[in-house]
This record gives C-alpha cells, sequence and structure tokens, in this order.
C-alpha cells in the first residue's frame, strides 16, 4: 500500500511544482489564443463563397479532427526540422496545441453563427440598424452566448491537452511528475501532485462554463 | 531522396500494421467494456441513490478534469504500489476503460435527462416497475439523444489511445515514434501515422454526423 507515501517531499518540490503550474498556464493561454486566431480564420475561409478556400479549410479541419494530437505533435517535432524549419519546444508545441485546437473552434465558432436565424437579420435590417449597429446588438450578443460555453469548454480539453508538451520534454505540471519520478523514484506523490494542480484549472474554468450559461443568451447549438 | 525513405517506410509496412491492430485492441476493448460500464454508471446518476450518485459524480469529474497521460502514469506506476504488478497493455486498457466510462457516463445523463419527466410519471403510473420503465420507456427515447455523441465520443477515445505508446505500449503512434529514429523524416513517418488513423476516424465522425441529421428530424417536440 502507499505507507510510504511521502508530503515532506511534495514540499520539497513544491516550487519545481509551481514554476511548473505557470508553464502549463502560460502554454495553455497561448495555444488557446492561437486556437482562436486558427479557428476565426478557418471558419470564415470555411463559410466564404469561395469553393477552393472553403476545400482547403475543410480539409484542414477534418484532417485534425480525425488524428490524435500527440501525432500532430511529433509531426510537427520530427517533421519540421526535415524541412529546415528549427522551432523551439516551446513554439512546437504551442503551434500543435493551436492547430489542433484551432479546427475545433472552427466548428464552434460555425455552429454559432448558423445558430442565429436568419430573421433577425432581415429585421435588424429592415428596423434600419447599419452594419456596426447590428454586429453590437443583434448578432453578437447571442453569437457569444451561444459560443463562449462550448469555447470554455474546449479550453479544459485543451490545458488537458498540454499535459502531451512534456513528451517532447517540455518543462510543464506532467513532466515535474516525471521529473519526480526520474530522480527519487516516487511517481505516486509526483503525479497525484500533478493531477492535483490540473483540477484545480479545471475546476475554475468549469465554473467559468457554469457562469457563461447562466448568464449569457444561451441556446444550444 | 524521398524515393529511398518512402522504400525504406514500405519495407517497415508490417510493423505499422502490427501498431495498428493493437491501435484496434486497447481502443476495441476499452469501448465495448467502457461503454457498458458507462452506461451502468450513467443510470446510476439519473438514479434517486443520493450516496452513489455522489460518489459517481465526484470520480466522473476527477477523471474528465486530469490529462489522460497523468491518469495512465498513475495506473501504471501506482498500482504496483498495491501489489498488482501491471504488464503496460493491460495497464493502458484499464486507463482507457475508466476514461471511456466517464465521458460515455456523461453523455447517457444528458440523454436520460432529455426525456420529458411526464414520460417517466406515466410509466409509473401504468405500473411498470423500475426495470420496466428504464427498459421500455426511457431508454429508447434517450438513445436518439445518446448515440449521436457516443460515436463522436468513440472517436476521440481512438484518438486518445495514442497516449498509452507513453508507457510503451507499441501501438501505432509508438511504431512511428521507433521508426523516425532510423528513418529521419518525420512528416513522412508521422504522415503514414496520420493516415492510419484517418482511416478509422474518418467514417465514424462521418456516421456521427449522419446519426446526427437523422436523430434529430422528425424529433417534434420543438427546442431541446
Amino acid at each position: 500500500m502507499l505507507e510510504t507515501f511521502n508530503f515532506r517531499v511534495i514540499f520539497e518540490y513544491l516550487p519545481l511544482f509551481w514554476s511548473c503550474f505557470l508553464a502549463t498556464l502560460w502554454l495553455s493561454a497561448a495555444g488557446l489564443f492561437g486556437a482562436l486566431v486558427t479557428g476565426t480564420l478557418a471558419c470564415s475561409m470555411r463559410i466564404g463563397r469561395r469553393k477552393l478556400i472553403a476545400i482547403v479549410a475543410g480539409a484542414y479541419i477534418e484532417s485534425i479532427r480525425s488524428t490524435p494530437l500527440l501525432v500532430q505533435l511529433f509531426f510537427f517535432y520530427f517533421g519540421l526540422p526535415s524541412l529546415g524549419i528549427r522551432l523551439s519546444e516551446a513554439a512546437t508545441g504551442i503551434l500543435a496545441l493551436a492547430l489542433n485546437s484551432g479546427a475545433y473552434m472552427a466548428e464552434i465558432i460555425r455552429a454559432g453563427i448558423q445558430s442565429i436565424a436568419h430573421g433577425q437579420v432581415e429585421a435588424a435590417v429592415a428596423s434600419g440598424l447599419n452594419y456596426f449597429q447590428r454586429m453590437r446588438h443583434i448578432i453578437l450578443p447571442q453569437a457569444i452566448g451561444v459560443t463562449l460555453p462550448p469555447m470554455l469548454g474546449q479550453a479544459i480539453v485543451l490545458v488537458k491537452d498540454s499535459a502531451l508538451l512534456s513528451l517532447i520534454s517540455l518543462p510543464e505540471l506532467t513532466r515535474a511528475g516525471q521529473i519526480m519520478t526520474s530522480e527519487r523514484f516516487m511517481p505516486a506523490e509526483g503525479f497525484l501532485t500533478s493531477a492535483v494542480f490540473y483540477l484545480l484549472i479545471y475546476y475554475v474554468l468549469k465554473w467559468m462554463t457554469a457562469w457563461s450559461r447562466k448568464r449569457l443568451i444561451y441556446m444550444q447549438a | 531522396m524521398w524515393g529511398f525513405y518512402i522504400e525504406q517506410l514500405m519495407h517497415s509496412l508490417p510493423f505499422f500494421l502490427k501498431g495498428l491492430w493493437m491501435t484496434i485492441a486497447v481502443s476495441g476493448i476499452s469501448l465495448v467494456v467502457g461503454t457498458l460500464l458507462g452506461f451502468l454508471w450513467g443510470i446510476i446518476r439519473s438514479s434517486q441513490n443520493r450516496i452513489l450518485k455522489a460518489l459517481v459524480g465526484a470520480w466522473v469529474d476527477i477523471i474528465r478534469g486530469t490529462p489522460f497521460l497523468v491518469q495512465v502514469f498513475i495506473i501504471f506506476f501506482i498500482l504496483p504500489e498495491f501489489g498488482i504488478q501491471l504488464e503496460a497493455f493491460p495497464a493502458a486498457v484499464i486507463a482507457l476503460t475508466n476514461l471511456a466510462a466517464c465521458f460515455i457516463c456523461e453523455i447517457v445523463v444528458a440523454g436520460i435527462q432529455a426525456v420529458p419527466w411526464g414520460q417517466r410519471e406515466a410509466a409509473i403510473s401504468t405500473g411498470l416497475n423500475w426495470y420496466q420503465q428504464l427498459r421500455n420507456v426511457i431508454m429508447p427515447q434517450a438513445m436518439r439523444v445518446i448515440l449521436p455523441p457516443l460515436v463522436g465520443q468513440y472517436v476521440l477515445l481512438i484518438k486518445d489511445s495514442s497516449v498509452v505508446s507513453a508507457i510503451g505500449v507499441v501501438d501505432v503512434t509508438r511504431v512511428g515514434w521507433l521508426t523516425v529514429q532510423r528513418v529521419p523524416q518525420g512528416l513522412l513517418v508521422f504522415g503514414l501515422v496520420a493516415l492510419l488513423y484517418f482511416i478509422i476516424c474518418y467514417p465514424l465522425i462521418q456516421l456521427s454526423n449522419s446519426l446526427e441529421k437523422r436523430m434529430s428530424s422528425g424529433y417534434s417536440r420543438g427546442k431541446v
């Protein structure tokens, strides 16, 4: 049993876990920002009028959704150098996270846009609102209400996915557990501490999701 | 230049197919057992038993809130401390089964909640017992809501199975990782790995989409 479970060592390693926790937050935030940009871009390309561009965006979204993040990560990590592109581990990790979540973001944004009935836009035009007024008062309040909860859900997925970056030896929370395992052979202490930190982020994001669902105009997209 | 590497890759194709078989084995076993467990837990969570509900709810929350990689490491490294020595393969299957059960549990709960309360009341007043209510009234209707996201969840779980390569299960991701040490062409090697996953996952995604269209049509209850 776990009678050797050693809290003292956890305290000794707490500074490492704290810095790795911050690294996880930072990597996830950067990945999330990249995902929002990629997602908006891919979505507008996909629903645009140009056929060819729509097909390219569709191919991107489908191929990301049909392959695991770990394979995408290794694809960039081992593949980019053979094209002569040398990125740091952190840049590779953020790139993989952003491109992966970007595809899901694109689908979320598309569902949000499509959830607004066309009659709403027509009514706004008929009332004489100009483009910015329509956006500000009619479309965005509804679109944000519909897209924010699933976007926060995707943010939860992204934080958990960032654990995979430990496999390209980026110093983040899971890596801290691995370091503790290899230095002291204390996997229980190490990985359970990582898990507690992840749960902390999870509960904050989950609470935000529940809040956004209650506070904003929410319809299931 | 590339031709040479492609030829080398073709030589190790049987190795890749072996890895693919491992991926299918791990995810196949986990999905079947995980679906059964997930339905069981979903039904428990929709039941009246407060204590069981809270226990399952807490466990599902913990599993959904931590990365799968951390769960795999915990199962692989910590179970031996309880005197259970596990090879990589059973450890992977246990971890993925548990993950599948927890995510499917949530889908089942949502499906059962989507069935209007009046249906249950009608079933009770008809004199059906608990099992009959579930079997003949609630579940057939809940399945329409459950099925499309269930297939979508299968895709996510098959993709998650790539993570078990981290504890040395020689699945198709691990084969790619081993191959890239010999054939230094990451784009080719992991392009091939990605293609193999794509062949499995893409049809399932399409199936999920078409199920969603089929199941939602003719649903005349207005907005859910």
